[in-house]
């Protein structure tokens, strides 16, 4: 299979390693990676905020830099969400682009669900010895049902154990630009994760998105926890020892 | 109602600093959503149920005209008579008009959200009639002289030692030394003060959850059964009530019932559920001499046939506001007018406007939740979506805002730049960050920095390392 990687705008700036973890686990999966260079964002900041022409713009360029492959992965539920969900969406009432959007949504997936259910990978080859804890970013488990696929992937990994998050389900409070425009209110969404996190015990948190991750780390450090923050293919491809934990000191 | 949902971020600050309202909040949070499960949980059929809850309420507003006309002619075929009103001022005129013909001093209520938007309590008593709220909720607040919070639970702000205290204050002829110490105590109090007030009303006011089109009956539930005293004691039974709680059939009314109590406590139905068909008849043991139904629009008609038309369709549960975090952070006092939560950031600006409700709709982080509860499946976050999008074409959103969002947009739509600032990006703030992994403040980014560190980047953009790589 011959698939194309969306690095998603967060990961290309703030943590590209999420990115080559990506490759590494399509890569055991049987996988023929490509990077299309096209790429910026899913759009989805425009469209969030109401401009349906920015967002559709760069909803082409996607079309376009995503052409030919037989699928295309983001290691983020929220922006495979927008291309699966919204770019229909966004086209309903344009007849000439709305198949082209169909067509792609079809063909794209979230990370770990298309390991699991589209690959039928059933375990990683990675080792991490920590016990841990996981938050169900809301587009990938609302949008696109991503819930178990994680779990099954992580409970494979050498010497990690799970332990579940109570509120799981429930917003951290990133929301895109909401974080910016509600400080307040997002951070009393945040503080209630984080204390959420801490009562587990666990020594770290995972999750399927990086604006989620960088929200709740960032909460964490400036509440002085010691949890580490990390997206859930950093420890599927075994990546751990390559980076430090999201936020801390390199 | 006066609306102050433009003052949302000051709403919300304040909500944010209220222990008690934090307290009160924590408990609702856990509590509905639970209850809700495990009665979602025992009926294996829920999701389907909505699915037919959500067909039915479709059907009707597609003919709404017609089932509102049915229902016209039936209520006034069993001797009732239905006003039509377009604004809450010709409600309350309405409801004056009733009252006058009557000579009414005393007026009870049951619970109305319609009655909220109409501003009722406040326009009688100008006009020399005495509202008495008879839901425990409603009457609590009616005492503080405070908005419901909630539109199932009015009173969900509150503490019980707050309660006490609002009815050591009100209710001064009875022991000072009395015990208020359990929830118990409270409601026989209230239950003791109401009693009388139910038998001297020369007037009873309800809402209604729904409108029978082929009965020409209305249905209230209540779980205090103070509805039913509200409308079978005294001489005239008014329902205030909005355009679109019409429903075909009893049979169609009763399969909302399902989705109504499990979605709203989790409870398979409420404690009571009262069916109301014209005024009393000969042979009838109770029940009022008068049955008005006033018939609010307010708005709610020029949303069929726009982007906003499904939410029509709501049964006003309570479940959007139950699962959302942002109600669970704020409370329902911030959002400014009667309809607080998902449903109130996606109805408010469709009846009183956009222009003053802006913020409603974009507090959200679109997470979802309300949606996936909604027993009529009402796409809440797309409609608050649509509202956002009416906001950038009118430039109604803060011009920083929306400058940025240009700018952003001008770059994202130009791969090769986009790639060259981001690798710029990239290494500035990576080298600058390496050393604590993270900023404690940031130029441009203070809205983040300041409740939260903003973790550095790793130091340069995946597209440079992947094309290095593969060069």
């Amino acid at each position: 299979m011959r698939v194309a990687l969306f690095v998603t705008c967060l990961v290309d700036l703030f943590r590209p390693t999420i990115g080559f973890a990506s490759v590494k686990l399509l890569e055991e999966a049987g996988c023929t990676v490509e990077v299309p260079r096209a790429q910026t964002c899913c759009g989805q900041p425009a469209y969030n905020s109401g401009d349906r022409a920015d967002a559709k713009a760069i909803a082409l360029q996607v079309f376009d830099g995503f052409a030919g492959y037989d699928h295309v992965i983001a290691p983020s539920g929220s922006c495979a969400g927008m291309i699966r969900v919204h770019y229909p969406e966004l086209f309903a009432d344009d007849p000439v682009n709305l198949p082209r959007a169909q067509e792609l949504a079809r063909r794209t997936w979230e990370l770990t669900s298309f390991l699991v259910d589209i690959c039928r990978m059933e375990k990683v080859a990675a080792h991490w010895e920590r016990e841990v804890t996981y938050h169900d970013a809301c587009s990938g488990l609302r949008e696109l049902g991503v819930k178990l696929q994680p779990r099954r992937l992580l409970a494979s990994v050498a010497g990690l154990r799970l332990k579940e998050l109570p509120g799981a389900e429930v917003c951290c409070g990133f929301g895109g630009t909401f974080c910016i425009k509600y400080p307040e209110i997002s951070d009393k969404m945040v503080t209630d994760k984080e204390a959420d996190i801490a009562a587990t015990g666990a020594a770290a948190v995972l999750a399927g998105d990086l604006g989620c991750l960088l929200n709740i780390a960032g909460k964490l450090y400036r509440q002085g926890r010691r949890i580490e923050a990390r997206h859930v293919a950093e420890v599927l491809a075994g990546l751990t020892e390559k980076v430090p934990p999201i936020g801390a000191p390199r | 109602m006066l609306a102050t949902s433009r003052d949302f971020e000051a709403n919300a600050r304040a909500g944010l600093a209220n222990d008690n309202l934090q307290r009160a909040l924590g408990l609702a949070r856990s509590g509905f959503p639970l209850r809700r499960q495990l009665a979602v949980e025992r009926l294996p059929e829920f999701d389907r149920l909505r699915e037919i809850g959500r067909s039915i309420k479709d059907h009707t507003l597609e003919h709404l005209d017609f089932y509102l006309e049915l229902y016209e002619s039936k209520v006034v075929a069993s001797g009732g008579k239905v006003h039509w009103v377009r604004t809450p001022e010709e409600a309350c005129a309405a409801v004056l008009q009733i009252c006058r013909s009557v000579g009414a001093k005393i007026v009870t209520k049951g619970k109305s959200m319609v009655a909220e938007e109409m501003g009722l309590n406040e326009f009688l008593e100008a006009n020399g009639i005495n509202p008495v709220e008879t839901d425990l909720g409603e009457y609590i607040i009616q005492l503080r002289r405070e908005p419901p919070s909630h539109i199932i639970a009015p009173a969900i702000h509150l503490m019980k030692e707050q309660v006490a205290e609002t009815f050591r204050t009100a209710h001064r002829s009875l022991d000072s030394e009395r015990s208020l110490i359990e929830p118990r105590q409270m409601c026989d109090e209230a239950r003791e003060v109401l009693r009388p007030r139910f038998l001297s009303a020369d007037v009873g006011i309800t809402g209604a959850n729904f409108l029978v089109a082929e009965t020409g009956s209305s249905i209230i539930v209540t779980n205090e059964g103070n509805g039913d005293l509200t409308q079978t004691l005294p001489r005239v039974h008014i329902v205030v009530t909005s355009i679109e709680k019409v429903v075909p059939t009893l049979e169609d009314a009763a399969t909302l019932l399902r989705l109504l109590a499990r979605s709203a406590t989790g409870q398979e139905f409420s404690s009571y559920t009262t069916i109301s068909t014209a005024p009393r008849r000969p042979a009838d043991l109770d029940g009022p001499e008068q049955y008005h139904v006033v018939l609010l629009d307010n708005g709610r008609s020029a949303l069929l046939g726009t982007d906003f038309q499904d939410m029509l369709r709501c049964i006003r549960c309570a479940a959007c506001l139950n699962h959302c975090p942002v109600y669970a952070a704020v409370g329902g006092h911030a959002y400014g007018w009667v309809y607080p939560g998902p449903m109130g950031a996606v109805l408010t600006p469709s009846l009183i406007g956009i222009e003053e409700t802006g913020h409603l709709p974009n507090a959200s982080t679109f997470c979802g939740r309300c949606e996936s509860v909604c027993p009529v499946k009402i796409p809440l976050p797309k409609m608050m979506r649509h509202w956002r999008e009416r906001e950038h074409a009118k430039k109604l959103s803060p011009p920083v805002y929306r400058t940025g969002l240009f700018l952003w947009a001008r770059v994202a739509r130009r791969p090769a730049l986009y790639h060259a600032l981001a690798e710029v990006a990239s290494r500035v703030l990576g080298w600058t960050g390496q050393y604590r992994g993270r900023f404690r403040s940031l130029p441009l980014a203070t809205g983040w920095t300041a409740v939260r560190d903003m973790p550095a980047p790793e130091g340069r953009s995946f597209h440079s390392l992947w094309a290095k790589r593969h060069k």
